[in-house]
This record gives C-alpha cells, sequence and structure tokens, in this order.
C-alpha cells in the first residue's frame, strides 16, 4: 500500500535507498574489521611466542651463564624498568600537572603559548633525541650511566603528555562550578585544588596513566642513559637494565633460547602497556558521566 | 539605610562597553528586583556587586560600590572577602559533583580554613539546609552525591551553600530560570522568608516574578538604568515611556 499523498510512510524503506544503507553498513563494518587486525595479529603472536618463556625463573632470576640460558630470568629489567619508570613518573607528573593547571586555569598571552608550543614540540620529538640530550647533560656531566639519567630522558617524553591532557580534562570541568566555588569566598587556588581537580579526577589519573605507558616500552633512550646490567642494580647513579632494552639485546644474539626469553618479555610489556590504555579509557569514560 | 549602593558604575567586556553610569541601592531586609530584555547587562551588573564580573577574561570596571560604606573596589580590599559578604547563587544550579549533599551545604566553610569541629559543621549545614527549605527532603540521604537531587533542589543547595557561610547580602542571578513553575514558586516563597534576615537583589527576565517577590525594582535598557523604585509604582505608575512599554508586554 503506497502512502496518500502528504503523509509520510512509517513503513521499512524499500528499493535503491535499502541497498546503499546496507552496502554502507557491510563497508564500515568491515573497515572495522581490518582496522583489528594488525592489533589481534600482533597480540596472539606475542602471546604464542612468548607464553612459554612465562615461568618461575623468567620473573625472579638474573641472567643464567651462555650455556644453559633458559635457567636464567630477566628479574634484573623487571627492576630496573620499576626503578627508572618511577624516578621518570615522581618528576614527570607533578611538573606535567602543574603546567596543565598553569595552562588551563591561569595561562594566558606569549607565556601561556610558549609553553604550549614547547609541549607539543617535546611530544613529537623522537625518543632517541630526548636519549642524546639527557646523555650529553647528565651521563656527560656525571660521568657514567645510571637510572637516573634513564629516568630523566623519560621525564622528557612524560612531561608533555602529562601536561597536555591534564589541560584538556580541566578545560572540561564546567566553569559553572569554578564560579560558584569563588562565589562562596573561596581564592583561586582553593578552588582549584578542592573543587576543580577533584572533579577532573579520573581524567587526571588517565592522563599519568597515558605517560606511563609511553614510557614503560621506550628503548632508546633508555639505552643512551641507562646502558643496561645483568644484575639487579637499586642505585639510581649505577647503570640499570629495562625490559625493552632487554629485549632488544636478547632479539639480537643469535641465541634461541634468548629469543624466547625476548618474546616473554615483549608480552609482559605489551599485558602492561595494555591494562594501563584499558583502565585509563574506563576511567575517562567514568569521568565523562560523572561531569555531566 | 543602604547596604549594597552602586555610584556611577561602567563596566566592559573588553572594547564592549555593558554598563553606562548603573546607579543601584539595595536596602536591608528587602528584595530588589533587575529587570529588561536579553542583553541589557542585568547579569553584568549583578555580578559587579561581588566582583565576580572580573573573573571573566578582559573584564573591566569603573565607579563605586559601596557595601555599608566601603568601596569594594578600593585598592587593599580583598574579592575573596567581599564574596564571603555578598553571597551569589546562579542561573544554572551549580553543585559541586564530587560532594555529598551535606559537604556540598557546607564547602564555604570547611574550605575558608577555618577549623570548625565536625559536629558544628554538620549542625550549620543542617541550620543552612533548613534556612534553604529543603532539610525534609534530604536529611535522610545526606551522603548521597549533591548531583543526584532534582534540578529546583539542586538549586535549594546552592542557595543552602550560599547561606552557610552566613553573609549578609544574597545576590540571586536568574536563580529559577532553569526550573519548571513548581519549583520555581518554591524559590519566590524562599526569597519571601530570606529577606527578612539578608539583603536580596535578583536577576529575572520574568516581569511577574519580579512582582511578586521584589520591594525595589530597576528597570535596564541597554546597560543603562531606565527608571528605579518601588516596584509597585514602577509596575503600575512609572515616570518612563519605555517602562511602561516593557512592564505592559510591549516589548521585551
Amino acid at each position: 500500500m503506497s502512502a496518500a499523498a502528504g503523509t509520510v510512510s512509517l513503513g521499512p524503506v524499500r528499493g535503491i535507498r535499502r541497498v546503499k544503507d546496507t552496502g554502507f553498513t557491510v563497508f564500515l563494518w568491515t573497515c572495522a574489521g581490518l582496522a583489528l587486525v594488525p592489533l589481534t595479529w600482533i597480540a596472539v603472536y606475542v602471546v604464542s611466542k612468548g607464553v612459554g618463556a612465562l615461568s618461575w625463573n623468567f620473573f625472579t632470576k638474573e641472567p643464567a651463564g651462555p650455556l644453559n640460558p633458559q635457567q636464567g630470568g630477566i628479574v634484573q629489567s623487571f627492576v630496573g624498568t620499576g626503578l627508572i619508570v618511577g624516578i621518570a613518573t615522581v618528576i614527570a607528573v607533578p611538573l606535567g600537572i602543574l603546567a596543565g593547571i598553569y595552562l588551563a586555569e591561569y595561562g594566558k598571552g606569549r607565556t601561556a603559548s610558549g609553553i604550549r608550543l614547547v609541549a607539543y614540540v617535546l611530544l613529537s620529538t623522537p625518543s632517541i633525541v630526548a636519549g642524546a640530550f639527557i646523555w650529553a647533560l647528565v651521563v656527560v656531566a656525571l660521568g657514567n650511566f645510571s637510572a637516573l639519567a634513564g629516568g630523566l630522558s623519560l621525564v622528557v617524553l612524560m612531561w608533555p603528555i602529562v601536561a597536555i591532557a591534564s589541560e584538556a580534562v580541566l578545560r572540561l570541568v564546567p566553569q559553572e562550578l569554578r564560579e560558584g566555588a569563588l562565589a562562596l569566598g573561596l581564592p583561586r587556588w582553593k578552588t582549584i585544588v578542592r573543587v576543580v581537580m577533584p572533579t577532573a579526577g579520573a581524567g587526571l589519573l588517565t592522563a599519568v596513566m597515558l605517560a606511563v605507558a609511553r614510557a614503560l616500552g621506550e628503548t632508546a633512550p633508555i639505552l643512551l642513559t641507562a646502558l643496561g646490567n645483568d644484575h639487579i642494580n637499586t642505585d639510581i647513579r649505577a647503570p640499570t637494565d629495562a625490559v625493552p632494552l632487554r629485549v632488544y639485546d636478547y632479539a639480537r644474539t643469535p641465541v634461541e633460547a634468548l629469543h624466547s626469553i625476548a618474546w616473554g618479555g615483549a608480552l609482559v610489556l605489551l599485558a602492561a602497556v595494555l591494562f594501563l590504555a584499558i583502565s585509563a579509557r574506563i576511567l575517562s569514560n567514568r569521568q565523562q558521566k560523572r561531569i555531566a | 539605610m543602604r547596604k549594597v549602593e552602586t555610584v556611577d558604575l561602567d563596566a566592559w567586556f573588553g572594547s564592549n562597553h555593558v554598563l553606562h553610569d548603573v546607579s543601584l541601592t539595595a536596602r536591608p531586609g528587602s528584595v530588589t528586583a533587575i529587570i529588561g530584555p536579553s542583553g541589557c547587562g542585568k547579569s553584568t551588573l549583578i555580578r559587579c556587586l561581588n566582583r565576580m564580573h572580573e573573573e571573566v577574561r578582559g573584564a573591566r570596571v569603573e565607579g563605586k560600590v559601596l557595601f555599608d560604606g566601603t568601596d569594594i573596589y578600593g585598592t587593599d580590599v580583598d574579592p575573596v572577602a567581599v564574596r564571603r559578604r555578598i553571597g551569589m547563587v546562579f542561573q544554572r544550579p551549580n553543585p559541586f559533583p564530587t560532594m555529598s549533599i551535606l559537604d556540598n551545604a557546607t564547602a564555604g566553610l570547611r574550605l575558608s580554613g577555618e577549623r570548625i569541629p565536625r559536629s558544628k559543621l554538620t549542625e550549620r549545614g543542617e541550620r543552612a539546609l533548613r534556612a534553604a527549605g529543603l532539610w525534609d527532603e534530604v536529611k535522610d540521604r545526606l551522603d548521597e552525591p549533591g548531583g543526584r537531587l532534582s534540578g529546583g533542589q539542586q538549586q535549594r543547595l546552592c542557595i543552602a551553600r550560599a547561606l552557610a557561610v552566613e553573609p549578609e547580602v544574597i545576590l540571586l542571578d536568574e536563580p529559577a530560570s532553569a526550573l519548571d513553575p513548581a519549583s520555581t514558586l518554591r524559590i519566590e516563597e524562599l526569597v519571601g522568608d530570606l529577606k527578612e534576615r539578608y539583603t536580596i537583589v535578583i536577576v529575572t527576565h520574568n516581569m511577574q516574578q519580579a512582582a511578586r517577590v521584589s520591594d525595589w525594582t530597576l528597570f535596564m535598557l541597554f546597560g543603562e538604568v531606565v527608571e528605579f523604585g518601588p516596584t509597585e509604582k514602577v509596575f503600575t505608575t512609572p515616570d518612563d515611556k519605555r517602562t511602561e512599554d516593557y512592564v505592559t508586554g510591549r516589548f521585551g
């Protein structure tokens, strides 16, 4: 039955429009599927190659001798990555959040655009440049490679991520809340610390997690600054190992057993980064809901 | 008796001159309404009365706003201290989303820096919620987030939050324009109750509301005061033709 003139047909769409609709739906699903292929492939491949290396020894032992490498582990890399990324986080997070607060709440004019420009330039700086910079500044000055230098090179990479992301989440906090707090007779800094930052809370945490995820996997700057170490090191002034560095080293050797350990290291890194990225995503979704 | 008085007040946003020589007087125990069409500078004027205007980038003020005879734009006046004594409620309810109902009501006290014992805080929170006519509706759910209340309740929570710091003047910037008629009525009744103890200035684009709640009315047009007088006079026998046209609904 055809619709009478002047009324709107509410029946299902037919004919060419229907075909077009189906065509586009299929096309878009295919695109989404194609985008997922490389990610899934990498994940599956790394898991299949690396899962065999995961053992008690892998997580608890230092590397064994060349005769029986599979007896050893890379505990020194885990400890080292914790130390280096820890140092970087402790420095980059407060500085990054302070910069974000400045840009979102106070900054105007040249100073603010200057800081923002520096942050964006650093954000797209190749990580090996950050490594070379800290090598020249810290390693050469102190006379040796160290966890401290490694951490500082990661600060160069983490700071802009934290600064830019925290500026963005602070700007999402509605202006009405700032005015509400100011109208109660609260000073500006207290308005920021007690009302704006708690409201942005999870968003700020997301910024930190993204930065940590980035730092975890960096190899080049660590190579030039922390160097690596076959033993557990907890002295921030001494050369220190890191997981991505160990993966890089082992992947270049001809020893089959070490390749397997490298895959194991890659798997652990991938899992950690995925965990951080997914947590960040969940937190920021919750945050959106709360503000709205 | 003058609690708040503006003298030749001018205000700008950047190069946009939005208030011209405004003179307004608000008396204790009375409600002063500011009316006028959209964009006439009502909100800017009320925001000048507790120095909120300057929180907008590029905003500027000239002239005087006297509070008990002291110019709040004087050189040694702290805007924070001004806002403690001249509270404000905004157009859209803005309870703090991370705080419970009770914490919202006591936010100004808790964050002020003075040390107030918890029991005292709860007591003052209750008093403020009662004064805002919200206590009976929320007394069993004080720990729930403030954002879970209805729009009208949120607005009364914001009024409670403003009352808790015990100001002397309360500025209401279109406090009911985002609310339904029933909630609007409650807010209007509340304004009637509160004027006993506070000096109230209210911005509204609703003329009936101004006629119902206020004792004094100031009518503005294009950033200038057209007429200021007792509400009854402004609405029945205004001096200016433009006032008459506006209050009788011929434009606006």
